[in-house]
Formats: C-alpha cells, structure tokens, sequence
C-alpha cells in the first residue's frame, strides 16, 4: 500500500485526510481516490516511458551470471543512482549471491527492491504540523519547481487538511517570479505576502511570518529565489533568511525542503549538500517524476547524505504532488 | 574524484613506460577508470560504452612517446576523442538570407529557456541585428511576464497576446509582425514541455509548421543524468532541432549531458549559458567542454580571459620590476586589481587544471581582496615602496585608516613578503610551490 497524505503529516487529533473517507473503505477510497487523480497524466505518458525502459526491463533478471551485475549495474546508474551507491548494492547483492543466499533471477530482483528501499528510507520523512504557526522554507537551485511545488502544498493544505496558509513571495530576484507564485495563490486560495520593490527574501520572510501570528494563520510557506549552490554569497543570503526566520520563532523554519529535479544527474548530490551546510535541509521533494527520469540521485542523496524525500512533484497541476513511498520509488527505479 | 582522473591513470600504467606500448591489459584498466569517470560526469552509460570502444582501438598500440607519461597519453587520447565528438569547431546558428531569421527555443520546464530566450536576444543585438521576442508559453503563470521583464531588461521588443491565445497562433502573428517591422531576428520563447507529452510535443511540431524556424534550439540544463538521451532523441524525432543551449554551466556540473546529448542527436551544441546575469552567455566551445567533463579545467577560457584583461605594457613593467626586484606595494595592488578583473577568483580557480575539488571548494571572501586595497591605499607612497618602513606608530595609523587593525596590517605585509619570493622564483625560472601559496591566500 503506497503512502498517503495522512501518513506524512503530523497533525493535532484525527488525520484530517481521512476526514472524508467512509469509515469501512479508507483504503479502498483512497486507492479509488488515487487513481482518479492520476489516471488522466499516468496514463498518456506511461506508453512512451515503457517503451523508452523496455530494453533494461525485459533483460534484467533472467538469471545469475556474470552479465545480471553488468546489466544490474546498468540499471542503477540508468537510473542517475550514481556509480558509488551502484557499487555499494552490486556489492551486496553479489556477496549474498556467492553466499547462496539468493538463487534464481526473482530472489534476486526482490532483494534489490528491499535493498534499494531500505537506502531510500531514511530519517523522519513525515512533516510536522503541530506548531502554530508552522513555517516550511523551500529552497533549489533554478528550475527545479520550488514556486510550483509550494503552490502544491499550499493547495494540499488548505483543500485536504484544511489548514489556513500563506505563501511568501521570497523570490525577489527572477523576473515575474511573485506574480507566478502570486497566480499559485489565488488558485489555492490561500493568504499571499510580497514585499516592496527592492525588498529582500528574508524581510518577505519577517512579514509573512509576522502576518501569520497576528492573523492565527496556520502554516507560512515561504518561497526564495532558485540559486546554484556554487554561489557563495547567494547561499549565505540563504541562511541570513534562515537565521531572521529562527529570530521570530526559534524552532522555526519548522521544516526545510529542497527542490530537486528528477532528471538531475550526480551534481544533485552536490546540490543536497551545500544547500543543507547553509539551511539545514530536512527533506527532498523530487521534482519533475511525470518524465522518464527515475530520480535515482534521490536515493544517493538518502544513502550519502542522510536526508529523507519527503514529497514528489509528478505533473503540473494543483493535486500533481504526492507524499514519497521509498517501497513505490525503489520498484520504479529497476522496472 | 574526476581531477584525479589523470593521477590514477599515471598510477594504472605507471609500468607502461618501461616497455614502451600500451597492452590490452593497460588498456582495460585504464578504460575501467575513464569509464567511472564519465559516469560520474552524468555521460549516457550507452554512450560510455560505445565512446570507451572506440577509445581502446586508438589506444591499444599507441606509442608512448615523447614528454607524455602513459597515463597523460590516454587522456589526451580521450580527450581529443571527445572534443572530436562533442562537434570539432564551434558551430554556429543559419541566418537567413531573407529576414527575419526566426529562432525557436524549446525544453523541458526548467531547464532556462526564457532566460535563454533573453540572453540569445541580447547576444544577437550586441552584434548588430535588431531582435524581437515572442511569449508563446501561456501556460506557466506569470511566464509571459518574466518574458517581457527579461526582453525591457535586454533592450528588444517583446511581442506577446497574453495567455489567453494560442501559442501556435501567437507565434504565426509574431512572425508576421517581425516581417513588417523588419526585424533581423525573431526569437520565439515556448512552454516547458514534456518530451513524453504528446499533447505538447505535438503543439511545437505545429508552432514549426506555422512559422518555419531557420534554427531551433533545444535548451538543455547541464546538470542532466542519465535521461537527457531521451530527452534530446524525443525532442530531434518531433521537431529535428538543429542546435543545444546549454544551460546552468556556472555550476560545478561536469555536464555529461552534452555529450550525450551530441552522440545520439549528432546536433551541435551552440551556446553556454553560464550565470545569472543576461550577458552571461557565449558560444559553445567542444575542446572546453571535453576538458570539463574530464575534470581537467577550463585552460583555454582562462587564458582568454587573462588576455582580454591583461595590459601587456604593464606586463613588461613588471617583469623588468620583478627581476630587478623593485616589486613593491603598489605593484601587488596593481596585480590584485588585474586578477580581480578577470572575474570572481573562484570561477578562476575552477578553470586551472590540476586544481583539485578541495581547492575548488575554498571559500574565497572576494571581501578579503577590498581589505588589502584599502589596506594599502592607507599607506603613504614611501610606505608603498618599503614596506619595511611599517612599524608601531605606521602600522596603528594605517589600522585606523582602512577600517581593519593592526593584525591585518602585519598579515598583508607578511603575504606581500612572501609572494614577492615566489615572484623572483618564477622571474629566475623556478616553479614555485602553487598548490602551498593558493592555500596561504585562501585563508
């Protein structure tokens, strides 16, 4: 059973997303529920994707000889999982080979996926949503879907659980980023903070923070401008906004994600990196997975760093975000 | 781990020299590490495979020969092997004979094409031509906006209808527009899509049809994996792009992707975009690249760069100073300024082959560098000359003046002692220790 949204927030009381399931079928109204959402994009584009990862699949696991680890081997770097944590699995699984631990081409295949989700899950990958106000900071690099991927979550947490949010303009850098997130916000229809012309991410942060506690807001999204992590002086700009965020509330930002797109190869372990020495990243939400990109770099970035995905992003409508499940991403990622 | 690529090829064939040619034994472990080292670089592992190939058939035989170790030889192999692929020569875009020549720009989301767009509009009008834009992408919010911002900021014309038309339809009427207001070039900006979206894919196939491009140009972002081959194949089997855009190469990718991206479409990859900045772009350059991708720094960029900032009188000057040893302060404030011209110290560094990833990861405070100015601009001409001079009562004065104290001040003069001796070192012909000065300055 894959994950759902009542599984990765943490709320006061009931779950609120199973406010709206009968009592008897919560599973099966949520598998319903899932499908439907998802049917329309899954279904137009996973012809190509199957087509386009026929060749690895068909060849994979027929049985154990010398080419299964090339072909394994193949796969997981097919899939931008990077060479070391490749090694690392191969390893494994030839060690336990040799020990005849596993015999025979489905054994194999099925301790992958344990494997391979035992590496994607790590730490607390569920997001706390007791204190009041909550404050989620989102940072990435450029072009990896921070301003739609709060737009997402805005909308997530005012439709389902019913939270009342506000979005912060932080971009204050790219051109007609604040109008984009500003659009975000009123098809979410949720509270919307930008700063004067000239004004810096970290004071759009003060403010909407500061409106949320006089306004009993609920959760304060706050939004920043995308920036390479090679940036020294854009990345300490990065954590001034962190540290005038901890000013005003000192647990706060209470989470911390950042944005990485699928389709990034190894330099995304990187990214996770530097971006975590400068804020403190709590949790991945991968970006873009509606391609044919496996976002295996996730599961570097889990295993190397240590850091958990916490959301992916798989379309560019509203609901097109969905809470990580490491036993769902770890199949995908060999099939 | 890739600026060591070189290093653990010497140490894979350091008994190769003795012998005189490469085995197949040689070969293969050699081929071992190149192949980790592309995969690393994000290179398609189908590309790793066929490139790795046929660098062993060149290899294999090769004589070791002349100032090269074996380990320097099978890089220069690879790496004219991969310059060869990623394209020879610098390519260029087709202008039309009869303008307006019409560019369009298509990828994924994300990946920059609007900021692309107006670094494209703004290359081409430093160069002469009278540039128009188009804002066809009606679907991100507030695309059209950002487009308009970016076209008043580069100085073009932004022809747009909103978000409500059509993109297939605005692109026709902007065509139409730069025809009669006699543009030179027409860019035409498009939506993010997926290459696996039909719906999408089939829209820029009739935005093509519509308007009939002289170029159209796949914008790739640098930090791709392993998917940019289905990317750039989807995108060539829809529309048969003719050139790549590089995207986000101010970051410290190794951009594996334009290689792949090269080997399966066979299109060249044209420009580099490589910073925030709207003039951050320039022509692609595949030898660049190639060493890039090796790890091997980016020697032809840098020296470029030293010309175009480098006064060569000046140059003479000082190295008549520096072997008379008259080197003094003010010639050391002359140097700063020089290598502060040529652009962020770090984005130098990064270009210097051989300079590893701790090196490359040092934070520089470029402040450091406005503390020493204003540090010597306190001083008085005579102090400049002989720094000697600089004791208690000077020292305390020239604190208070730059607005540091006193440590800095014994720091500076300390530094500049030291890099007066390794200046006279490399003025009598001597190599001095580089790796043990970059790590003073650092700090």
């Amino acid at each position: 059973m894959a994950r759902d949204w009542s599984d990765i927030f943490i709320v006061d009381g009931q779950p609120a997303a199973d406010a709206d399931a009968p009592d008897g079928g919560v599973e099966a109204g949520r598998a319903r529920k899932r499908i439907g959402r998802f049917a329309r994009l899954r279904e137009s584009l996973r012809k190509t994707r199957q087509a386009l990862q026929s060749e690895i699949q068909a060849t994979l696991f027929e049985d154990l000889s010398d080419e299964t680890w090339e072909r394994l081997e193949e796969a997981l770097i097919y899939a931008d999982v990077g060479a070391s944590t490749t090694a690392k699995v191969v390893a494994q699984l030839e060690q336990e080979a040799t020990e005849n631990k596993l015999t025979g081409g489905q054994q194999l295949s099925d301790r992958l996926v344990e494997l391979l989700t035992e590496l994607a899950r790590t730490g607390d990958d569920r997001i706390d949503l007791r204190a009041e106000p909550t404050v989620i900071l989102v940072a990435g690099v450029n072009g990896t879907g921070k301003t739609t991927t709060l737009g997402k979550l805005a909308w997530h947490l005012s439709k389902e659980l019913h939270r009342s949010v506000v979005l912060a303009a932080g971009d204050t850098f790219r051109a007609a980023a604040v109008e984009q997130l500003e659009i975000w916000a009123e098809r979410a229809q949720v509270g919307f903070v930008k700063g004067g012309l000239g004004a810096d991410s970290a004071s759009v942060a003060f403010d909407a923070i500061d409106h949320a506690r006089r306004q009993g807001t609920d959760v304060v999204l706050i939004d920043t401008a995308g920036r390479l992590h090679t940036q020294d002086n854009l990345m300490s700009e990065l954590t001034k906004v962190r540290r005038v965020i901890a000013k005003q509330i000192p647990e706060a930002p209470h989470e911390t994600l950042l944005t990485v797109d699928a389709t990034t190869g190894q330099n995304g372990l990187r990214q996770a990196k530097l971006f975590s020495e400068a804020i403190d990243v709590s949790g991945i939400v991968l970006t873009k997975l509606d391609g044919t990109a496996k976002g295996g770099i996730a599961l570097a970035i889990a295993s190397e760093l240590g850091i958990p995905v916490k959301l992916i992003g798989v379309g560019e409508q509203l609901e097109d975000l969905r809470p990580f499940d490491a036993g769902e991403f770890a199949r995908a990622l060999v099939s | 781990m890739f600026e060591s690529l070189g290093e653990k090829l010497q140490a894979t064939l350091s008994d190769v020299r003795g012998r005189g040619t490469l085995t197949e034994d040689d070969i293969n472990a050699a081929m071992r590490e190149i192949r980790l080292a592309l995969l690393e670089a994000d290179v398609n592992f189908k590309v790793v495979r066929s490139f790795t190939s046929s660098i062993k058939e060149k290899a294999l035989g090769a004589n070791i020969v002349g100032a090269l170790n074996p380990g320097q030889q099978v890089v220069k192999i690879v790496s004219d092997e991969l310059t060869e692929l990623m394209g020879g020569a610098a390519g260029d875009l087709a202008f039309s004979p009869r303008p307006p020549t019409i560019v369009l720009m298509a990828g994924l989301q994300g990946s920059g094409k609007t900021t692309a767009t107006g670094k494209l509009a703004r290359y081409l009008r430093e160069q002469g031509s009278s540039v128009a834009v188009a804002a066809c992408d009606v679907y991100r919010p507030a695309a059209v906006d950002q487009l308009v911002k970016v076209g008043r900021q580069v100085g073009v014309d932004v022809y747009e209808q909103g978000t409500d038309a059509n993109p297939v339809a605005i692109a026709k009427w902007a065509a139409d527009r730069a025809r009669t207001e006699g543009k030179d070039v027409l860019i035409v900006d498009t939506a993010g899509r997926l290459h696996i979206d039909t719906e999408l894919m089939d829209e820029l196939a009739q935005i093509k049809k519509a308007i009939k491009p002289h170029d159209i140009l796949l914008v790739v972002d640098a930090m791709t994996g392993q998917d940019a081959v289905n990317v750039a194949e989807q995108f060539a089997a829809v529309v048969d792009f003719d050139g790549v855009v590089m995207t986000k190469l101010d970051g410290d990718a190794r951009g594996g992707a334009a290689l792949s991206v090269k080997a399966v479409t066979g299109k060249p990859i044209l420009f580099a975009s490589t910073g925030e900045k709207l003039d951050q772009f320039e022509r692609f350059h595949p030898d660049r690249m190639a060493q890039r991708i090796l790890g091997m720094g980016d020697v032809m960029t840098l020296i470029e760069k030293a010309q175009s900032g480098y006064d060569e009188d000046q140059a003479a000057e000082l190295e008549r100073k520096l072997r008379k040893s008259e080197f003094d302060l003010d010639d050391f404030l002359d140097q700063i300024r020089q290598i502060r011209r040529l652009g962020p110290l770090k984005s130098l560094l990064g270009m210097i082959p051989g300079i590893g990833a701790e090196l490359r990861n040092v934070n520089i405070d470029e402040r450091d560098f406005d503390r020493l100015q204003a540090i010597i601009l306190s001083m008085t001409a005579q102090e400049r000359r002989h720094p000697e001079l600089i004791k208690g009562s000077r020292r305390l004065r020239i604190a208070k003046g730059s607005g540091t104290n006193v440590q800095a001040v014994k720091q500076l003069i300390k530094q500049f002692e030291q890099s007066r001796k390794v200046m006279r070192q490399v003025a009598q012909g001597k190599m001095p220790d580089l790796g043990a000065l970059m790590r003073q300055g650092g700090r």
